[in-house]
């Protein structure tokens, strides 16, 4: 057996384990840490099969900030798992359904080889093949308007995002930082100059 | 170097040789592999002890005082003292921590910061994976840095932890943007993500040809990119001016307040690898890596460590000069200075690029 079929086994096996885990797992926050470790090891088995730059943006994008910041929401909730529980029995058959229509897709993409994909050519790629700069050709070529449509559209969903949740306070007192830095010293303090006042001796009264 | 090392053993090993290296064969790709992370890691965690021994005498001269001399001549062997002591004292676990998760807070943060000196080119050929994604590995890895921090603070099960962990999360992935965005200037006159062939592209140019190299490396036509990423830098390894993560008049000792012992050493070893990895980055993206300034002295391995070496002294030298920065004031310059200046930059170099004014053919 080759060492790299002994090491997609091993991130295929942690892989299934981790994403087991995430909905087994009785803390949510744990829960997401297994997901973190499913994203790491699917990276792992995206780079076996040379898609370099899939893997990496994978662990970029979705371990190194969105799971960050999913980690943040849900280490900041209380989340009751009993509560959570509840509605188990209820939402089963919604739950089945999707689960079962998941199920049969991949099964139609993984059984290719009975319809007919086993019939493409299989690639022999060069040891200097850059997958990277291969995919960066065709995106900012052939696909280009397509790739900025896309852009814009999650720029519109971060305005929105920021949006709905801006709030102008009353009684906000943030300073201007450039006007902090742009102070002078004359502008705080006016040196006047006066005479000096100068504190006569009081005359003592004897006898006291 | 390695057929002089199989030549080594095959000497040493005489007429033993032929039948073991039947043995050895089938592993040796692998041995040969290991060999060379221990040849990087155990430098680099000598330089993390006396980086520290370094940075206190620096700031102690700075402040007009002495700075550790007590342990051995000159104060030199303070920083295997304290190792000592950290390796000695108990690792004390709070009651109601995570357990599981409290061991894997310091482990997920020392691993990336010696996981991502795999593609750190010290010299021509000297490199323990020449790939061709090498940035966006480094981009990928140090953002996975920021779980130790996350998972070590909401394991302590404490307050101030939890606090520290939040910001410095916000603080690291605000800044891992400005990086990023600072690099792809990088790329774009490199014409490529591989360490080794961004530091071979600053090797031509104008200057070069004339015998200053030193004004060809990218620090100068990407000049406030340059800066964006020193301080963006600064900020990634949570270091003094942007320290608030472990700012003490506020929130204690930041995430690691809970940790003692060896689990508390391995935060601190990470945060100096960190710092030393920033260092070789920012040397190799915009230094010219192992090139020499001018042309009449030979480039190497001396030249990297003298580059690494001035910009991690500039970083101690920044923490004794400047007071801490406010947290919405970090945040401010992080995402409405360096963002935007980064992305007019990028339009700015591309269009440099492709106008007949260009540098880069």
């Amino acid at each position: 057996m080759e060492f790299k079929t002994i090491l997609f086994y091993i991130f295929s096996a942690v892989t299934i384990f981790a994403a087991l885990r995430v909905i087994t797992a009785r803390n949510p926050v744990h829960a997401v840490l297994f997901l973190v470790l499913a994203f790491f090891n699917v990276a792992a088995l995206w780079m076996l099969l040379q898609a370099e730059f899939l893997a990496l943006a994978l662990i970029m994008v979705y371990v190194g900030a969105v799971m960050v910041l999913f980690l943040f929401v849900v280490m900041m909730l209380d989340i009751n798992i009993e509560r959570v529980r509840q509605g188990f029995w209820s939402n089963l058959p919604l739950g089945a359904f999707v689960g079962l229509l998941m199920v049969a897709e991949m099964a139609v993409v993984l059984s290719g080889r009975y319809f007919g994909l086993a019939n493409f050519p299989s690639q022999n790629l060069p040891a200097d093949y850059s997958n990277t700069k291969e995919l960066a050709r065709v995106l900012f070529t052939e696909f280009a308007y397509p790739f900025e449509i896309a852009s814009v559209i999650l720029l519109v969903a971060i305005i929105v995002a920021v949006m709905l949740t801006l709030r102008k306070r009353k009684d906000n007192k943030a300073m201007n930082p450039s006007d902090q830095i742009a102070v002078k010293s004359r502008d705080r303090m006016r040196l006047v100059k006066m005479a000096p006042e100068v504190e006569l001796p009081v005359a003592e009264k004897g006898g006291e | 170097m390695e057929t002089t090392v199989l030549g080594f053993f095959e000497w040493l090993w005489g007429p033993l040789w032929a039948p073991l290296w039947t043995l050895v064969q089938p592993v040796w790709p692998l041995i040969w592999t290991l060999v060379k992370i221990v040849l990087i890691l155990a430098p680099l965690l000598l330089s993390v002890a006396y980086l520290t021994f370094w940075e206190r005498k620096i700031i102690g001269w700075m402040q007009v005082r002495i700075g550790p001399n007590r342990v051995g001549p000159w104060g030199l062997l303070q920083p295997i003292a304290d190792g000592m002591k950290l390796f000695f004292k108990e690792v004390l676990f709070p009651s109601a921590a995570d357990k599981k998760l409290f061991i894997l807070g310091p482990i997920m943060a020392i691993a990336p910061a010696l996981a991502a000196w795999a593609v750190i080119p010290f010299a021509p050929g000297w490199v323990l994976a020449n790939v061709n994604a090498g940035v966006l590995y480094l981009l990928a890895i140090s953002s996975v840095g920021v779980y130790g921090i996350i998972i070590s603070g909401w394991a302590s099960n404490s307050k101030y932890p939890f606090f520290a962990a939040m910001r410095a999360s916000a603080q690291m992935i605000s800044y891992e943007i400005s990086m990023g965005l600072a690099l792809i200037t990088v790329l774009m006159v490199s014409n490529s993500l591989n360490l080794t062939e961004i530091v071979v592209a600053q090797s031509a140019g104008r200057f070069a040809d004339m015998g200053i190299g030193a004004l060809s490396w990218n620090w100068l036509p990407l000049l406030p990119m340059f800066g964006v990423y020193l301080i963006s830098g600064i900020a990634e390894v949570n270091r003094a001016p942007f320290d608030v993560v472990e700012g003490e008049s506020e929130i204690v000792a930041g995430h690691m307040v809970e940790y003692s012992g060896m689990s508390f050493a391995m935060f601190f070893l990470a945060e100096y690898a960190n710092m030393i990895l920033i260092a070789a980055m920012t040397s190799i993206f915009f230094l010219g890596g192992w090139l020499s300034p001018v042309s009449f002295l030979p480039d190497g391995f001396h030249w990297l460590a003298a580059k690494m070496a001035s910009v991690l002294f500039f970083f101690l030298w920044i923490r004794a000069t400047f007071p801490r920065y406010r947290y919405d004031h970090i945040m401010r310059l992080g995402w409405k200075v360096f963002v935007p200046l980064t992305l007019v930059w990028i339009l700015v170099v591309g269009i440099w690029m492709m106008s007949p004014l260009t540098i880069w053919k």
